[in-house]
């Protein structure tokens, strides 16, 4: 039978403050263990929270970029399990009055535009990590991360295959880089993905049992698992069995999901207001005021690009998908008028140079200023294009500017005609064979004799002032 | 006078102020009166003569001179002092010493108090006498056969029986004020948000409230003042200027209009009814008006707290899992419990449960054998039945019929309050039903326990202020307690009326005769 | 008829993560049975448009500025522990 998936993805993003979510220890990353704590993240008995203002107001202000309805009133709930890394064994988190819900975002999928929904954003607090000890029958607990701000962001299960989902999250992802209220590291959990998922036959209407994942550490585990996934479930309902409702992991070396064994299948959070934190009002004139201090967005940009520098629509959407990129972008054509070409070293040869290295585009270190002198160098001759595909990745390797290259490596091109005209006279005179074969017609000397030039002139030579002069002195 | 602990918190600031008094020596007395009384009463859990001493002499080396300069005052197990073993008179947090020092303990520490801690208390505040304590009892200094009220009981009756000038309780639904009326002090509890509670070891957060316990109204006025304010640490704690309670106390009162209840008479005294219809006339001879207000409500306060109550203390005590603090279970095979201590406790010499030693292994239970099982061994019986009932209200299914429905009818009860203080400018009502009862009277039953609590929950529920205050004495001798109830923030009307009361009658002279009386040889149990 | 049974009562306690022995089980249950009995008269009151009351004073907004405040020395928080192990602090294992 054909299976259509119905995906929702839950994802947490870390907000970059500089203290938590309701104490004012820092956020940072990789400190020692144990050491960015207080008696307010450690739960100790009498500590009391007080939210981080900068927090609420990224909350609002990414909410509003995804056209959310941002509450009148919010509080705060307490969503109570016992966990080792929870050090109150509850979670401030929101229930029922949450932030904000009903958004949407705007998606590239099958060459249009695709509406997902956006359930609601909530802010809650982090938990602390776990280490487990290979040996011992224990864990370690580390409770630097505890009371970090995390804004959750809850989709519709509107996403139709693990492509849209990919696509979904690198759009979100490039929403919250253009807020600039989260570094996004998913390395460093910054950006963290759940996913559900449920398959039910094409056409139908009713969903089918639904199969949470977890442990997705990158995007491209996302749409793995849930490729995965698929094919698991359909097998199950071809072979006439049922889909059990359960979380999974995803496991990376199997590279397959594996069921968390049902461990919260008696799961009752036991909601209830946080009775030490008070409600908070978002008035009107607030959501105005972020509103109108909201920056441009992806989608806005990529319009702005397809328009102000004829770009087709595909190019301005993946440039503006990240936004190093699409700054990069905007920076080098300030200087360099032509658009399409530096469009094209961008979405190219700088993408291939980040995936051979395992680095997303936007990860690459590159000063505008270094791709406008390459653009340069090619107009005017001074490299070929093909030195300048080599000198592009030495640039990047060296993070060097490539006048300065050029320079160094003396590698301008030989243009002068009587200097190409004595490396010809050279390269005929010690290969008369081929001077022969040419002469009966065989057209691959010719390209034997340019090399030959080439190789001579270590690359320097213009290889179609080459050319051309070698045809002269042969007819 | 003869003796220095004798002395209210502002007839000792007065004489330290004037010379009159070494600080010293004023704590001297004060311990020695501990350490002739604490064995019997048990108002303490831990004194350390030897720590107190070096504490004050570095304090009079250097510190601050405030308006409590060399005062001895102690405070309630569920206030965070740093460095000092703080349990909330619970097995779960034995030894367990806070980094930190409660908001409440700074102000009285910047205002120059020698703080004795530890005033014992029902575990984690949850009871009415004292009892539940896993450090034993208090006694009633007046008869100590009887419980002195709680969950407030050691600071009540160490201020009762001169074992410190003053102390902090805390007040979730009359932790405070029953424990004045049964001991014959002064005690009150703020408004909600007065009082800063962070370092308050939360029972119920919507309900709990810091607030002085005193031998006379005028130092209550001054306790407050010092512990009152708002704390940018606590987002429940009001951003409401403090009034100059003590130098208010003495305006007058006349024309004030006193609100009379028509109460639920079930279960109380007669001899209470009495003394406060008696209060009332004296209030009427002061110039006031009486005016009937009605509270419709009042009888389902204790249904309401006993939903709301539990279901936030089940919350707030999810964190004693032997995780990161207090007491963890061990594997089966050793002693349950820490290592054992002897340690100065109340004067004499006896054993206390102090972490130390060699701790054995703690891995080979699973992780939910330990949480369980420290649970179980941690928290006495009156702590899990709350927890229980606490988890039950709020679980799927009952969330709505119990949890929900308690908190709508809390708002009523509010209304309630709301409406009568448009008629008046303070409700009177008796403190408890009933004189103080006997040791282990109620433990058992712990419906009729809750039940006690009937006059001074609906404040808690309305987040309004309230005090107690001595008003007359039973026929077994036994003190009777007064409550005034005002408008939130309406402290200093409380404070004024309560002044004026005590100026007219000689209740608060009243003191029980072990103060005086040499001990030995007076039965205890222990 | 009872309110509560001795199921619902070992239900909840698995919740709460308390064991609760046999005896002790015996006794709670109609002592809870008894409790939740007399709580329930608050479904005899009328509530109908009553907002619940969680806080009781009318403040909102209370926030703090995002600035950093002085940590707690780790050594500090760690000698609280029941057991560490280095830097962290020691329980069983978690089985995930």
């Amino acid at each position: 039978m054909v299976y259509e998936p119905v995906i929702g993805l839950e994802v947490h993003v870390q907000l970059a403050t500089h203290s938590k979510l309701f104490c004012g220890c820092p956020t940072k990353f990789g400190g020692l263990p144990n050491a960015q704590t207080c008696p307010v993240c450690l739960g100790l008995p009498g500590a009391l929270p007080v939210l981080n203002q900068q927090a609420f107001e990224w909350g609002i202000k990414t909410a509003l970029a995804f056209d959310c309805q941002v509450a009148e009133v919010m509080k705060f709930d307490r969503k109570q399990y016992f966990y080792p890394d929870l050090p109150k064994n509850f979670q401030i988190s929101q229930y029922d009055r949450p932030l904000a819900k009903a958004g949407h975002l705007d998606i590239a999928a099958n060459g249009t535009t695709k509406r997902i929904g956006i359930t609601r954003v909530h802010m809650e607090e982090d938990a602390g990590k776990l280490l487990h000890d290979p040996k011992e029958p224990a864990s370690y607990v580390d409770f630097n991360r505890t009371g970090v701000p995390l804004l959750e962001i809850v989709s519709e299960p509107d996403l139709r295959s693990p492509d849209e989902a990919y696509q979904y999250l690198v759009e979100l992802k490039a929403v919250l880089e253009y807020l600039d209220v989260s570094t996004c590291n998913m390395e460093e959990g910054s950006l963290r993905c759940d996913a559900n998922i449920s398959l039910r036959p094409a056409g139908a209407s009713e969903f089918g049992s639904k199969v949470e994942i977890k442990n997705l550490n990158s995007f491209k585990y996302v749409r793995a698992a849930l490729t995965f996934e698929m094919g698991r479930q359909a097998r199950a309902l071809d072979a006439q069995q049922r889909v059990a409702q359960e979380t999974r992991l995803w496991d990376l070396k199997s590279e397959a999901t594996e069921s968390m064994r049902s461990k919260e299948g008696a799961s009752d959070y036991r909601y209830f207001p946080e009775p030490d934190l008070v409600p908070f009002v978002i008035g009107r004139t607030v959501v105005e005021s972020i509103t109108r201090a909201l920056p441009e967005l992806p989608a806005q940009r990529s319009r702005r690009f397809a328009d102000a520098y004829g770009l087709s629509a595909y190019d301005a959407h993946v440039l503006t998908e990240h936004r190093r990129l699409a700054d990069l972008f905007e920076q080098a054509v300030a200087s360099y008028r032509r658009p399409k070409p530096v469009a094209n070293w961008l979405m190219g040869d700088l993408r291939a140079y980040g995936n051979a290295r395992g680095k997303e585009p936007e990860e690459v270190q590159v000063e505008p200023a270094w791709l406008v002198h390459l653009l340069e160098a090619i107009d005017q001759g001074t490299i070929s294009g093909k030195m300048a595909k080599d000198l592009f990745v030495d640039m990047l390797d060296q993070q060097q500017d490539p006048r300065q290259l050029i320079e160094q490596r003396g590698l301008k091109q030989i243009v002068d005609d009587g200097a190409l005209d004595r490396l010809a006279d050279e390269v005929l005179a010690a290969h008369q064979q081929s001077v022969e074969d040419y002469r009966k017609g065989k057209m691959n000397a010719l390209m034997f004799l340019v090399g030959k030039c080439m190789e001579r002139s270590k690359g320097k030579a213009n290889p179609t002032q080459v050319t051309e002069i070698l045809k002269r002195k042969l007819s | 006078m003869s003796r220095l602990c004798e002395l209210t918190m502002h007839e000792a600031r007065a004489r330290i102020e004037q010379g009159g008094c070494d600080p010293r020596e004023l704590l001297r007395d004060v311990l020695d009166q501990i350490e002739r009384l604490n064995p019997l009463l048990h108002a303490y859990i831990a004194v350390d003569r030897r720590r107190l001493e070096a504490a004050l002499d570095a304090r009079l080396r250097q510190g601050p001179r405030g308006r409590l300069f060399g005062i001895p005052v102690t405070v309630k197990d569920n206030l965070c002092v740093q460095d000092e073993e703080t349990a909330c008179g619970s097995r779960i947090l034995a030894g367990f010493r806070p980094p930190y020092h409660a908001t409440a303990i700074d102000r009285l520490l910047q205002e120059g108090a020698v703080i004795i801690p530890r005033a014992n208390m029902d575990e984690f505040a949850f009871g009415s006498s004292t009892e539940t304590s896993y450090f034993g009892p208090t006694k009633n200094p007046w008869d100590p056969a009887r419980v002195p009220g709680g969950s407030s009981g050691g600071s009540a009756t160490a201020v009762a029986a001169d074992l410190a000038l003053g102390a902090l309780g805390t007040d979730t639904g009359g932790s405070i004020r029953q424990p004045a009326s049964f001991c014959g002090v002064v005690g009150l509890k703020p408004t909600y948000g007065r009082v800063s509670r962070y370092g308050l070891i939360a029972f119920a957060s919507s309900l709990d409230q810091i607030g002085p316990i005193t031998k006379d109204v005028t130092d209550c006025a001054l306790l407050l003042s010092v512990i009152a304010g708002h704390d940018p640490k606590d987002s429940t704690s009001a951003p409401v200027d403090v009034p100059d309670y003590v130098g208010r106390l003495s305006a007058p009162i006349r024309g004030f209009r006193i609100g009379v209840p028509n109460l639920p008479k079930e279960g109380l005294d007669e001899q209470v009814g009495r003394a406060i219809e008696e209060a009332t006339q004296v209030f009427q001879r002061l110039g006031c008006s009486t005016v009937p207000v009605d509270l419709p409500h009042i009888g389902s306060s204790i249904a309401t707290y006993y939903v709301v109550a539990v279901a936030e203390a089940s919350s707030n005590l999810a964190r004693y899992d032997g995780v990161q603090y207090g007491y963890r279970a061990t594997e089966p095979g050793y002693p349950r419990g820490f290592v054992w201590r002897s340690q100065t406790c109340g004067g004499g010499r006896r054993e206390c449960r102090e972490p130390g030693g060699e701790r054995p292994p703690t891995h080979t239970l699973s992780l939910l054998d330990m949480y369980e099982r420290t649970r179980d061994e941690g928290f006495g019986a009156e702590a899990k039945r709350r927890i229980i009932l606490g988890t039950y209200v709020l679980s799927r299914g009952y969330y709505d019929a119990y949890y929900l429905q308690g908190m709508k009818v809390r708002t009523l009860i509010k209304r309630d309050f709301d409406e009568a203080f448009q008629r008046c400018d303070a409700v009177v009502l008796p403190t408890s039903p009933t004189p103080a009862f006997r040791l282990g009277e109620k433990l058992d039953d712990p419906l009729q326990m809750y039940l006690s609590d009937i006059y001074t929950i609906s404040a808690n529920l309305a987040g309004v202020p309230a005090i107690s205050i001595p008003c007359g004495s039973s026929r077994e001798g036994l003190p009777i307690g007064m409550q005034l109830v005002a408008a939130p923030f309406g402290e200093e009307a409380l404070l004024r009326a309560a002044f004026a009361y005590e100026q007219a009658t000689e209740w608060h002279h009243q003191t029980p005769a072990i103060k005086g009386s040499d001990p030995v040889g007076q039965s205890h149990g222990s | 008829m009872s309110v509560v049974t001795k199921q619902d009562v070992q239900h909840v306690a698995r919740l709460a993560r308390i064991r609760l022995e046999d005896a002790e089980l015996a006794t709670f249950v109609p002592q809870l049975d008894e409790i939740l009995g007399y709580v329930r008269q608050l479904q005899s009151v009328s509530t109908e448009g009553v907002e619940p009351t969680s806080h009781v004073l009318p403040l909102a907004n209370v926030t703090r500025p995002d600035a950093n405040q002085p940590c707690l020395d780790p050594e500090r928080a760690l000698r609280l522990a029941p057991a560490r192990h280095n830097q962290f602090v020691k329980v069983p294992k978690v089985i995930e």
